[in-house]
């Protein structure tokens, strides 16, 4: 129940963000045609976001790295010189503080919790410890538009981040681990193998019956 | 451990222009700031509340059924103790 609130609170703020940016955008897309009609190349999310849900541990340890990196963006979103991504940011800041809180507990209990919990915790922050760069790489449309005082320099959220995980893991008795590889590329439309299956699921009925309504 | 070793916690919640915390179901688990959460995530997603207490189900003493006559009945004849026989004052809302 917890994670279908989350997911229409995600699911709010994304159509939220589509619907600005056909608006923006103004030759005629509306937000149904950005999230149903899009390929998989023309998406620029991290790729942290499309990892399956098959392992609980799995799913808070993204949680809790998504939702501190969100709860950073948000923060300063609030004061955006454009006052749509503020107001967008305002309501969604409150609802990221609680699905980082959400993960923030069970990370603890599940890390400080019995030998097979702690092992597939930590098993779960190893598996999503490849994406933590890519949410603070940035690029040069970011900087640009975070020096006119309308986004937010993304690697400025580093520090913060790293001091509240840091906090949480080590309270949680779990290791912070050491990527071997880094995934990168979401930003220019590079993907995981698990997002085309997303996409598919996501699409596949809008695709099918074009134009329908209930 | 499963989720049938959590404990049962009984949640009541307490609506924007309630007065009062008001029972509104239980559910399991395993300590108390998570039966927090999850009383939230069950009980106030449609805008119900604005106050969430849980307490332990065990902590609960409760009445028995074999009890009711000596308890309740005594009480069935004595129409006098309603405050029907009283005007009431306008300005007292909530009695």
């Amino acid at each position: 129940m917890a994670l279908g609130n989350i997911g229409l609170d995600l699911l709010g703020q994304a159509r939220s963000l589509l619907s600005y940016a056909a608006e923006r955008e103004d030759v005629g897309r509306t937000e149904d045609d950005l999230a149903f009609l899009r390929d998989e190349r023309a998406f620029v999310n991290v790729q942290m976001v499309e990892h399956p849900n098959d392992d609980f541990a799995v799913t808070m340890a993204r949680q809790l790295l998504f939702s501190t990196y969100q709860l950073g963006l948000y923060d300063r979103l609030q004061t955006s010189a454009d006052e749509t991504l503020a107001g967008v940011a305002a309501k969604a800041v409150k609802e990221v503080d609680y699905h980082r809180d959400h993960a923030t507990k069970w990370v603890l209990r599940l890390g400080d919790g019995t030998e097979e919990s702690h092992r597939r915790m930590q098993n779960g922050l190893d598996r999503m410890w490849p994406f933590v760069d890519e949410l603070f790489a940035g690029d040069d449309l970011e900087r640009a538009l975070a020096g006119d005082g309308v986004a937010v320099d993304s690697a400025a959220l580093r520090p913060e981040w790293d001091a509240y995980v840091d906090g949480v893991l080590s309270e949680a008795t779990l290791e912070r681990p050491t990527a071997s590889w880094t995934g990168s590329g979401g930003r220019r439309g590079v993907h995981t193998e698990a997002f085309g299956y997303l996409l598919a699921e996501m699409q596949h009925l809008h695709r099918s019956h074009p134009g329908a309504s209930w | 451990m499963s989720e049938r070793d959590w404990p049962l916690w009984e949640v009541f919640v307490r609506a924007k222009r309630g007065l009062s915390h008001q029972h509104v179901g239980s559910l399991h688990a395993p300590d108390a700031e998570m039966a927090l959460r999850n009383a939230r995530d069950l009980y106030t997603r449609r805008s119900e509340g604005v106050s969430i207490w849980v307490v332990p189900a065990a902590a609960i003493v409760a009445s028995s059924p074999d009890e009711k006559d000596a308890f309740f009945e005594p009480a069935g004849d004595k129409a006098y103790r309603h405050p029907t026989f009283y005007d009431i004052p306008d300005e007292v809302r909530h009695l």
